[in-house]
């Protein structure tokens, strides 16, 4: 392989991916590749496998079959379930993150925003108190959180800021790829907008490469790049968001658009 | 009672054995929280019965026993546990450190320095450093199998935001030869510099968690802390008022009911046998 094409080629490249559960299918054959920046919004009805497809990524199910396979940073494609336990940790406390639906089983609830930004700091070894808190403090600020809230607890919180606090902390260590499930799930409109906002803005700046659970087709359209359509556990659709939105070629895909439309 | 009933030191061969094979293996991993089948013992649970286990496997028929709570030899409870193996096991018992070959303690390490003969055995309550912060235990297993202890420092991080300083002073986390992150726990942090590299070998007992864990003589253990807010033992602007020592952990004591108070040491042993130096030197 040439020195190229370690440094140039998808971040993530997902292949037939399947998961049952005993007799269930909870996805089947999923692979897709995914490039550093990109983002991708996996969309379909409640038990179309969106989420058990987001578990096996992030190593919270063991998946029946199929592999994955990520770039580390020293350019090399690994396959994620053969890492060893500490590298796998390691890898998703460092260059992946993931923001929950609810923001409490991605916090800490009973510690400060300032610890909850700078736990993974701390995890990979930050010694020093005055950096952390004014790291932790210059990242409130990049996901508008008033920084002279850095010491209430998340319960002081709304929800719109939690999500964000949640965001903040998964930033903090300038991951690569940062999985989302539903994370404007439980707002309401007007705080799902800021946030979406919010979102679009850090991801391009930062250029994270995002795979988005959502079942909103408007959000699908405000942040992803590309979408992937699931239904029973299969992938119906894939292409650039514009395209499947704008002229949908699946069956499935056809009615989904319609019935937001109609909405 | 009557000592006839008893095998030596209260515990049977079989569980002493079973201790004993518990407190090896924490020897050979030094901080790691050893399951051991913990055993109803003769008294209540915040009464020492992990300490009690431990010193029960550990004794022989030649050791001398000290027992100290808070720093002292004679509170109810270090009296009791004293007078259990005085019962159970007939062994010789002493209030001086430098005659101890087993030492348990519930609060403190004695001011003046173990040697290598001496074991010093910790009654713990609560043996896991995590679990403030990460209440499943799953959890908890694999962060100290992959030395991951950033959680430590969100618990100091949350110190010094509210205090201003790491306001731990009791049962301050330690780092044990390059691994565990152990609790010493309820000990001072005044006392955790003695923990390292001790001479003596230390052994905890907790009961009612079933834990066993020990550090081996000589071994590395470091008060975990931040760069810009380095550990510090508790320190007094006063001496003792008993014996005069400035570098002795002091109790502030209550002399009468109008609110009179002394400050001395919490080593009665320690500060009598200064107080009889100094005596004997102005009687010469
Ligand atoms: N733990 C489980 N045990 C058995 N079956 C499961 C389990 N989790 C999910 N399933 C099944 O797998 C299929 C996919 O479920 P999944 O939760 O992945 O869907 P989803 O797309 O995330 O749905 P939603 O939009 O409602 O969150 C469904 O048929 C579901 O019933
Ligand atoms: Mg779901």
């Amino acid at each position: 392989m040439v020195e190229g094409d370690m440094k140039h080629g998808p971040l993530l490249r997902v292949n037939r991916l399947t998961k049952f559960y005993g007799a269930r299918t909870g996805c089947r054959d999923v692979s897709f590749e995914l490039w550093p920046g990109e983002v991708l919004a996996i969309v379909g009805e409640s038990g179309s496998g969106k989420t058990t497809l987001l578990s096996c990524l992030w190593g919270d199910l063991m998946p029946t079959a199929g592999s994955i396979e990520y770039r580390m940073r020293d350019g090399r494609m690994r396959d994620v379930m053969r890492l060893s336990e500490a590298e796998r940790r390691l890898l998703m406390r460092t260059d992946w993150g993931f923001v929950r639906q609810n923001p409490a089983d991605g916090l800490r609830m009973n510690v400060s925003a300032g610890a909850n930004v700078g736990e993974r700091l701390m995890a990979v070894g930050a010694r020093h108190y005055g950096n952390i808190r004014s790291e932790a403090s210059d990242w409130l600020g990049r996901v508008e959180i008033a920084t002279d809230r850095i010491d209430d607890m998340p319960r002081q919180f709304s929800g719109g800021m939690r999500q964000r606090l949640q965001i903040a902390r998964n930033l903090v260590t300038g991951p690569r790829l940062v999985f989302m499930d539903e994370p404007t799930g439980g707002l309401d409109v007007s705080v799902q907008a800021r946030l979406l906002d919010l979102l679009r803005g850090l991801v391009a700046d930062l250029s994270i490469a995002v795979v988005i659970v959502t079942h909103d087709l408007a959000v699908a359209r405000l942040l992803s790049h590309r979408m992937l359509v699931m239904r029973g556990g299969v992938v119906v659709e894939e292409g650039l968001t514009d395209q499947v939105l704008d002229d949908p070629q699946a069956e499935y895909s056809q009615l989904l658009v319609s019935s937001i439309l109609q909405a | 009672m009557n000592k006839q009933h008893y095998n030596f030191a209260y515990l049977d061969e079989q569980t002493k054995r079973m201790i004993r094979r518990a407190i090896l293996k924490g020897i050979a991993v030094p901080g790691y929280q050893v399951p051991f089948a913990s055993r109803e013992m003769p008294m209540p649970y915040g009464w020492g019965t992990g300490g009690v286990q431990v010193t029960a496997a550990v004794l022989g028929r030649d050791d001398v026993l000290k027992v100290i709570d808070q720093g002292s030899d004679d509170t109810t409870n270090a009296v009791a546990i004293r007078g259990f193996f005085k019962k159970t096991a007939g062994v010789e018992t002493t209030t001086q450190t430098r005659e101890a070959t087993v030492i348990q303690t519930r609060h403190r390490i004695p001011e003046e320095p173990l040697k290598a003969h001496q074991i010093l055995v910790y009654q713990v309550p609560i043996p896991e450093p995590l679990r403030f912060l990460e209440p499943r235990e799953t959890e908890t297993r694999k962060m100290h199998a992959l030395s991951e202890y950033g959680l430590m420092h969100v618990k100091l991080y949350e110190d010094i935001t509210r205090h201003g300083h790491i306001a731990t002073t009791y049962a301050y986390p330690v780092q044990v030869d390059g691994h565990y992150v152990m609790d010493p726990s309820p000990t001072p942090k005044f006392d955790n510099p003695k923990m390292q590299r001790m001479a003596a070998l230390q052994l905890f007992g907790a009961g009612r968690e079933k834990r066993i864990y020990a550090i081996p003589p000589h071994t590395e253990v470091v008060s975990l802390d931040f760069d810009d807010h380095p550990f510090s033992i508790q320190q007094w602007d006063r001496p003792c008022e008993l014996c005069g020592a400035r570098d002795s952990y002091l109790d502030e004591i209550v002399l009468d009911d109008k609110g009179k108070r002394m400050f001395a040491c919490s080593d009665t042993d320690h500060c009598e046998r200064r107080q009889s130096a100094q005596g004997e030197a102005r009687h010469g």
